[in-house]
């Protein structure tokens, strides 16, 4: 360990003691603080784990994710939409709508994303690095363009639907639309890591992010395994675009690019191709959001995450949970 | 193997050739154009137009060596740009005289300029130190972060940059001292009116030419020297260029450093050009928009980023933004005038056109990296590896198929 090293540690102690005289001092603050930063944080990490996913199995920064993630919203505020939902309320049609609205946007998205890894990113899978990144943030200006064309500059209005349901405990302030961002995101994560555990597709998944070549010659299909995992990837950016509807009620066509960011920061903060680590950046990207919003002031949280994204990268580049990886 | 000698000698002739024959027609374009267009159009508009070009040309001249070259990937390229153009806006303009500094700086542009550069190369030597041990991807992620703090840092930072609202007044270049005389300014021997740049787009225009030029000269250069010859080496196998006896951290420091260098001098350029800087104009659309240039125009061939520069600088600046417009002329001259008003959701053809802007760029990346990932004019010297290991991958496969 050289000066530097101590020194990033220094830093990181020293944010850990003022944060932990926060709670000290203003205990119920804290805890509001840390509650909004686990929602946000859960959101975050349903879009790293489609970063991690596919940088993990072609190493492509899948910049295009973070307006697959805006375009599930835009597309789940039509399909609530085509119902006789009532705002600011709950009724059994807005049960119906979110349990059909889900699977829905899903689906769509996941079905998108198969078709711009199909367009954009198999035909260069042998090019130069360079050639899909570029595609890449094409697709996401694509993307970012539909959005545009679609409802124009303007932020969006998305139903609010969920109960306004809250209860106040020792101070500190419980939304349903809280527990229902963070349980939603705890299900779908669950899913995923069921999935890539249990079922054979999974299996495929794991093999050829280890070693493309020896996985065809198992007898894999690799074009197969890939797009699962852009569907895979999509279905839970879809999946966090509703819920970031469902909780904010606005959403912009240009959303994706700045939460895309921070979602792909939580990645690699957890170790970029590492699934348990892309959920635990997520959360812990989200908490350091939040605090550095209520004690810094929202105009230095960009700097403060992407701070922190670039001393990760120094410091630990495997990041949290990552193992070296030897260079291909 | 004479054949292969005589094969090598041709193509060497070939480069020299082409590149010769690009820089000519180039020259000769830049020289003209002014004159033409001013005879033709009557107004200077769209030589401050070419004058904008010739920035974001010495932008892909610079991020052509860091990528180009030394195949290093910079996502945040613009915050070099950012702070070059900061550094010479705050020296040169009222700014910090409303700053707690309380004193207004007013230094030369001549020296600025090389300050700008100084300062850009000096960011770029401290992100690189720490970050450019890591492996290509990484880095590209680390300069991306850092493409977007500094814009936010020169927000944030209000009371000395003025934050959102921009440096504005910005000092323009004059020539040196010794120029002026009686021969110039109002005096009675005035041979040339003004030595003073006082806004004039066509002033500019030339500064920038000539300054594209010195760096052209410079770069190419440096591509043809012991460090140029280091940074192939490393672009193609670090491990190996190490084992050789390149110092490969120093070499990509230097690739970092003067890559980041062209961009501060690109920078001050700009600040005194467009005589306003605010955190706006650096943000992540501006690296990727460099980064594209060289892609499309054939990283690591300098004749070809700079008509990568041109051609996309035209697409995204000139021709895009100007099909609203075009679109709903047209239509009044084939007769569907209708299209243009507004009805219902139908916000008129302008407008609608105006929202396709993004699809329309996005649409342009894609393609153009499906069509002719290697770019417009590629290295040739890139492009006979390319097609190299291509032929060899084939070999490998039939040896395989062979074998099974």
């Amino acid at each position: 360990m050289s000066l530097p090293d101590y020194g990033f540690y220094v830093l990181c102690a020293t944010a850990v003691v003022l944060l932990a005289a926060q709670a000290v001092l203003h205990p119920t603050e804290f805890v509001q603080i840390c509650i909004f930063g686990l929602t946000q944080g859960s959101i975050y990490a349903l879009v790293a784990l489609g970063y991690t996913m596919v940088y993990g199995i072609i190493e492509l920064i899948n910049f295009a994710h973070g307006d697959v993630f805006t375009l599930g919203a835009y597309v789940g505020s039509t399909i609530l939409g085509f119902f006789a939902i009532s705002e600011g309320g709950f009724s059994t049609v807005n049960l119906v709508a979110l349990l059909l609205a889900f699977p829905v946007v899903m689906l769509v998205m996941g079905g998108i994303n198969v078709a711009i890894e199909r367009v954009a990113y198999r035909p260069l899978r042998n090019a130069p690095r360079l050639a899909p990144l570029i595609t890449a943030i094409g697709m996401s200006f694509f993307l970012e363009g539909i959005m545009f064309l679609w409802h124009g500059p303007a932020t969006v209005h998305f139903p609010d639907i969920l109960p306004r349901v809250a209860t106040t405990i020792a101070g500190v302030f419980f939304g349903f639309k809280d527990v229902f961002v963070v349980v939603t995101a705890a299900i779908l994560v669950s899913l995923l890591a069921i999935f890539i555990n249990r079922t054979k597709l999974g299996k495929a998944m794991r093999a050829t992010a280890q070693d493309r070549d020896a996985a065809q010659l198992m007898g894999i299909d690799i074009n197969r395994t890939i797009a699962a995992t852009f569907f895979i990837g999509a279905v839970l950016a879809g999946a966090g675009g509703m819920i970031w509807g469902l909780y904010y009620n606005t959403v912009y066509y240009q959303l994706g690019f700045r939460s895309g960011l921070i979602a792909f920061t939580a990645a690699v903060f957890g170790g970029i191709g590492n699934i348990p680590g892309a959920a635990l950046g997520g959360l812990i990207i989200g908490l350091i959001a939040a605090f550095s919003d209520s004690y810094l002031g929202s105009k230095w949280t960009q700097v403060v995450v992407f701070g922190i994204l670039i001393g990760v990268l120094v410091f630990r580049p495997t990041g949290l949970l990552g193992m070296r990886v030897p260079e291909k | 193997m004479s054949r292969a000698v005589f094969t090598r000698f041709h193509l060497r002739e070939r480069i020299r050739d082409r590149d010769a024959a690009v820089y000519g027609i180039l020259l000769i374009a830049a020289l003209l154009f002014p004159i033409i267009d001013i005879y033709a159009t009557g107004g200077t508009a769209d030589v401050s137009q070419a004058t904008r070009a010739g920035y974001f040309v010495l932008l892909a001249i610079g991020l052509n060596v860091v990528v180009g070259f030394a195949g290093l990937l910079d996502l945040g390229y613009a915050a070099f740009f950012a702070i070059g153009a900061y550094t010479y806006a705050l020296l040169a303009s009222p700014q910090l005289a409303s700053s707690p500094a309380h004193h207004a700086v007013h230094i030369n542009f001549w020296i600025l300029i090389f300050v700008s550069m100084f300062a850009a190369g000096a960011a770029g030597a401290i992100l690189g130190f720490p970050t450019l041990r890591l492996r290509g991807d990484y880095l590209a992620i680390v300069t991306l972060g850092f493409g977007e703090i500094v814009p936010q840092l020169f927000y944030n930072f209000d009371q000395w940059t003025g934050g959102i609202n921009a440096v504005g007044i910005i000092d323009q270049p004059h020539l040196p001292f010794w120029i002026q005389g009686p021969w110039s300014g109002d005096g009675p021997f005035q041979i040339v009116s003004n030595f003073n740049f006082n806004g004039d787009p066509l002033a500019f225009y030339v500064l920038i030419v000539i300054l594209t030029g010195i760096a052209v000269v410079l770069v190419s250069n440096l591509y043809r020297s012991r460090l140029g010859r280091a940074w192939m080496a490393i672009r193609e196998d670090e491990v190996a260029a190490a084992a050789m006896g390149i110092n490969t951290v120093t070499t990509k420091l230097l690739a970092f450093g003067i890559g980041a260098s062209f961009s501060g001098f690109a920078g001050a350029f700009y600040a005194a050009d467009v005589s306003l800087v605010s955190p706006d104009n650096f943000l992540f659309i501006v690296s990727i928009t460099v980064l594209v240039m060289v892609v499309l125009g054939g990283m690591g061939n300098i004749s070809g980023v700079i008509i990568g520069a041109l051609v996309l600088y035209f697409l995204v600046f000139y021709l895009i933004p100007g099909l609203p417009e075009n679109a709903k002329n047209l239509a009044n001259s084939v007769g569907l005038g209708s299209l243009n008003s507004k009805s219902g959701d139908w916000p008129g053809l302008a407008e609608e056109i105006g929202r396709l802007n993004f699809i329309i760029y996005g649409a342009i990346l894609v393609g153009m990296m499906l069509l002719r990932p290697q770019g417009i004019l590629p290295s040739r010297v890139r492009e006979q590896e390319l097609k190299h290991a291509a032929v060899q991958e084939e070999e490998a496969v039939v040896e395989l198929t062979h074998a099974s």
